[in-house]
Order: C-alpha cells, then sequence, then structure tokens
C-alpha cells in the first residue's frame, strides 16, 4: 500500500477549471467541475469527444497541471504532493496499454515496483501474481514482449501494471477503446470481476456508453468542458439533467439492437410491497419504446416499474438499475473509437426520447 | 604483380591508421552528438539552429575544411581527426533527435503517468527504443569518414590515402588501385560490422524481439 495515503481514497474535485493555452489564446478545456469519488466506488467519465473528461482524469495525478480549483486526495492537495510520488501512488492504464516495447511483460508490469526500489526477486514474484489476476498465465506471457501479444493481452498486462504497487486508485483513460468489440466486452468483465476482488477507487474515462453503463458506479457525463450530469446509470436513464442526456445515450446506433429485446423477457416476478402507483408497462413493448413510455410517468423516487403479462396482468417487476445494465449488458460497443465518435446515425438517434 | 600483395605491412600499416583516424573521429562525434541531439529535445529552439549549423558544416568540401583549420591546428592527423568529428555531427544530432521524437507518444505519457522522473524517462525509455535510429546515424556517419579520410592523407593525417596520392604522383596505378580496394573494403567490412552491433544492442533492448 502506498505510503501517501493508507485505507480509504477519496478524491475530491472542487471547481476545478483547466485552460489551455493555444496560438489564438486561451482555450477553456474544463470549466468548474466539482464531484467525488467514493473510496472504492468505479467512476466512469464520459462525453464526446473535446467534452473535457480525459483532461479532467489527467488532473488528478497531475499529468494537466489544474488552472483553477482544487483536487484533494483524503483530504490532501494533489498539488501539495510531489509530483512523482503522487503518480507513483496511483495506478494509470492508457489506450493500447502504452506498455513498454522494450519491456518484457513481466517488467513493464513491474515498472512501478521497480521504481519504488523493490528487490527483483519481489518484483518477478508480484508481476506473476499479477499476470495471474488477469488471465494471462505467467509461465507463459511473463517473458515475452508486448508486441508478441495480442491487443487485448496488452491491455491486461496495462490493467496488471496499474495494480503492481498497490495503489488504492487507478486511473483508465479509455484503457479498452482500441480493441475489437468481442475482446472489449470480455475486458469490461474481467474487469468488473477484478474490481470485486481489489476494491479500487476507479476513475474510468470512455466515451462508451455501453461501457459506461456496465462498469460506473456512477457516471459523470461531461460536455464542452462542463458536467452535464452526476449519478448512477439509472439516475441518467430515469432522470435525466437535461435533452442532452438522453440525446447522447440514445445516440449509440447499436442500441437499434435494443428494439428487438422485450420487457417481458427481462422483467422479473413482482416483489410484495411494491406500491400500485408505479408505472405499468406491457411486456411486449421493446426496451426503446419502454423509455418513450416511461419518459411520460412520474419517475423520480421510484425504484423500477411494473410489466404487465400477455394476459394485462401487471406480475412482472423491472428496475430502473436493471433496466441499466441491460443496456450496458447488450448495447455492442462502439466498433472502432473513430466510428463512435463520428457523427450519430440520423435513425438511431431520439430512441429514448424523453 | 599488385601492390597490395608486394607490400602487405605497408597496406596493414595504412589501413589500421584509417581505421584509427575514423573510429577516434566518429566516436568523438558519438560522444558530442547524441547529447547535443538529447538537449535538442529537451531545448526544442535549440534544435533547428543546431541542426543548421551542422548542416552548414556538412557541406563545406573537405579540402576547404582542412584548409581553414590548418591555420589553427596544424598538418596532420589532428587537424583531420577535428573535420572529420565536425562531418559525422549531423548524421548522429540528426538521428539521435528522431529516434527519441519517434518514441510513441502513448509510451512516454505511461513512462510519465507512471511516475517516472525526466532522467528515468530519458534512460528507461527514450534511449533505449532511440537506439536503433541513433545507430543507423552512426553507420552513416562512418560510411562518410572512411570516404573523407581517404583525402585527409594529403595533408599528412596518414591512413589508406597515402596509397592513392602516392600512386598518383608516382603513376603508380596498382598503388592507387590497393588503396582503392582497401577503402572500399573497409567501407564493406565497416558498414556490416556496425550492422551487426547495432542488431546486437538493438536485440537487448528487445526491440527485435519479434522473431524470437
Amino acid at each position: 500500500m502506498s505510503p501517501l495515503w493508507a485505507g480509504v481514497s477519496l478524491i475530491t474535485l472542487e471547481h476545478v477549471s483547466k485552460n489551455f493555452d493555444s496560438p489564438s489564446g486561451s482555450v477553456r478545456a474544463v470549466e468548474d467541475v466539482s464531484f467525488e469519488v467514493d473510496a472504492g466506488a468505479l467512476h466512469v467519465l464520459i462525453g464526446p469527444s473535446g467534452s473535457g473528461k480525459t483532461t479532467t482524469m489527467r488532473m488528478i495525478n497531475r499529468l494537466e497541471t489544474i488552472s483553477e480549483g482544487t483536487i484533494t486526495i483524503n483530504g490532501r492537495d494533489v498539488r501539495d504532493l510531489d509530483v512523482v510520488e503522487l503518480r507513483r501512488a496511483i495506478g494509470y492504464v492508457i489506450q493500447q496499454g502504452g506498455l513498454f516495447p522494450h519491456f518484457t511483460v513481466a517488467d513493464n508490469v513491474a515498472v512501478v515496483p521497480r521504481l519504488l526500489g523493490w528487490p527483483r526477486a519481489r518484483r518477478r514474484q508480484r508481476a506473476e501474481e499479477l499476470l495471474a489476476l488477469v488471465g494471462l498465465p505467467p509461465k507463459q506471457f511473463a517473458d515475452r514482449f508486448p508486441r508478441q501479444l495480442s491487443g487485448g493481452q496488452q491491455q491486461r498486462v496495462g490493467v496488471a501494471r496499474a495494480l503492481a504497487a498497490d495503489p488504492p486508485i487507478i486511473l483508465m483513460d479509455e484503457p479498452f477503446g482500441a480493441v475489437d468489440p468481442i475482446t472489449r466486452k470480455q475486458l469490461q468483465r474481467e474487469l468488473r470481476r477484478i474490481q470485486a476482488e481489489v476494491q479500487k477507487t476507479i476513475v474510468f474515462v470512455t466515451h462508451d456508453i455501453g461501457e459506461a453503463f456496465l462498469l460506473g458506479d456512477r457516471i459523470v457525463l461531461m460536455a464542452e468542458g462542463r458536467i452535464v450530469q452526476n449519478g448512477t446509470p439509472a439516475d441518467l436513464l430515469r432522470n435525466p439533467a437535461s435533452p442532452f442526456v438522453t440525446e447522447f445515450i440514445g445516440e449509440d446506433r447499436s442500441l437499434r439492437a435494443l428494439q428487438h429485446t422485450y420487457l417481458a423477457e427481462l422483467a422479473g416476478s413482482r416483489p410484495d410491497g411494491v406500491p400500485d402507483d408505479v408505472p405499468i408497462l406491457a411486456g411486449t413493448l421493446s426496451i426503446p419504446q419502454a423509455g418513450q413510455e416511461l419518459a411520460r410517468h412520474d419517475r423520480s423516487n421510484r425504484e423500477g416499474f411494473l410489466v404487465s403479462d400477455v394476459s394485462g396482468r401487471p406480475s412482472g417487476y423491472l428496475t430502473y438499475q436493471q433496466l441499466a445494465t441491460v443496456l450496458g449488458e447488450s448495447i455492442a460497443p462502439a466498433e472502432t473509437m473513430t466510428s463512435a465518435e463520428a457523427a450519430p446515425d440520423p435513425e438511431a438517434a431520439h430512441v429514448l426520447p424523453v | 604483380m599488385f601492390y597490395l600483395f608486394e607490400q602487405p605491412e605497408r597496406v596493414f600499416e595504412l589501413t589500421l591508421e584509417h581505421i584509427r583516424l575514423v573510429g577516434i573521429s566518429v566516436l568523438a562525434a558519438t560522444l558530442i552528438g547524441v547529447p547535443v541531439g538529447i538537449l535538442c529535445t529537451r531545448i526544442r529552439w535549440l534544435e533547428s539552429p543546431i541542426l543548421n549549423l551542422s548542416g552548414i558544416l556538412y557541406t563545406i568540401p573537405s579540402l576547404a575544411f582542412f584548409a581553414i583549420l590548418i591555420p589553427y591546428t596544424g598538418l596532420g592527423a589532428s587537424t583531420a581527426t577535428i573535420a572529420l568529428t565536425l562531418y559525422s555531427l549531423l548524421a548522429i544530432i540528426r538521428n539521435t533527435i528522431a529516434g527519441i521524437d519517434d518514441v510513441p507518444r502513448a509510451t512516454l505519457d505511461a513512462a510519465r503517468g507512471m511516475g517516472m522522473t525526466g532522467r528515468q524517462r530519458l534512460f528507461l525509455v527514450e534511449l533505449p527504443l532511440a537506439i536503433p535510429v541513433i545507430f543507423a546515424g552512426i553507420r552513416v556517419a562512418t560510411m562518410a569518414a572512411i570516404g573523407i579520410a581517404v583525402i585527409a592523407a594529403v595533408i599528412g593525417a596518414g591512413g589508406l590515402g597515402r596509397l592513392i596520392f602516392d600512386g598518383l604522383r608516382t603513376l603508380d596505378a596498382d598503388q592507387v588501385l590497393a588503396g582503392a580496394i582497401m577503402a572500399t573494403v573497409l567501407a564493406l567490412v565497416g558498414d556490416w560490422a556496425l550492422k551487426r552491433l547495432g542488431d546486437a544492442l538493438r536485440r537487448d533492448a528487445g526491440a527485435a524481439a519479434e522473431g524470437r
């Protein structure tokens, strides 16, 4: 455990802004951003490109300077800490792993322990431990070089590397953005499994709404440098703060796949004690239709809604959280980074209008 | 009939002299050029004046260069060494800069994010990854220096140029041929040896691990 902060690792951003100097003057990349990341929670920062999500994350380990505001970790201002020490105490994962091509897999994993001066044998042992954790048998992989690995395997090494010195905090910058959709889904599930095991405080940047729904305990949706909404995945579905939120969620063209998923398939049996005034939706509605339907109801302060069966009896029940998880699970990850950032398919937009 | 076989000791001696001349010059140029190249990647505005200066030095004809230096450093090997060193700088500085600039941004970003200091980034990441490109620069510089060193015989620096200029003066075509052949052989062998050395360094650095 890092000497900088044992135990809880609460990250707090207070009125954080970032200006970039450009030839045409100062550009505001992040504007008055405040949020908290609870210890042990995975916080997703999501938004279109240029929304300031990556810059916001990079200010936490001071890869970008903070123009205004304060970022604290367990109450300590990150600017008061030695920058090298700070970064070594925070795991960092980037797209394509950012592995050192001239280091073996084991040496890549053990980079931070090496910088911290661990003895060689302990480094090796730690690397093997972590390779096993991320599903790469050390016997087979430890002595290979990154270019001998597939993109997905490199990402796993990247995750193992971030965990090497057991930092309580990990920053992940679109870590799965450059792998194929199937591998990405697999890595996302693996991350969920690893996170359940290691319980790190994670800040996770992505532009993939499916990924955000699947992984995030909370999601901070950003646009043009500001926070549009900060809430749980269910909050974003249930109480979108503005039309932009709904639009952003609906923008994903792969949501179309959900047009063939019906509420009846998802609903569980109605538990006791569900009040009668919750919305009742027909089980024959597809998920996008359900979104439209729910928009007409008062959705505040309700955990879920009833689903009626073929005979019209409201015998099924579905929580907003379940609906969000289904969205995260079934949204095929955007094919590639670029296509995800390309203009939205007009047909696919507004499938979940307010 | 061939001078090469009639006077093997002299040819061998002059070849060694040639190697020493080139070796010392390229070594000196490496010891100066690599740090200067690194400096250019750290203090960016230095790059263009330094590359321009070494570019200008490179275009000065070798005889003129020797003539400029003789008033200060006299005739002989030291003048030739200085000139050859200055000629070699361009390729080495330029390739050092290119090699370091070629290191992928993501790799450097990761190094920074892991908490490497500037010095650790340089010695653990940038230089090891730049070595193949820097070495290519050293190879180019060596090839050029082997050729230019022939001319250095005119100012008494010795080396294989002696055979060529002595042969020209005495109309001994065999001797000229011996010098030319040896210079060519030296260039070919030197190129091959440096390539091998470069590959070995690269393998140490793991960059050529693909084929393993």
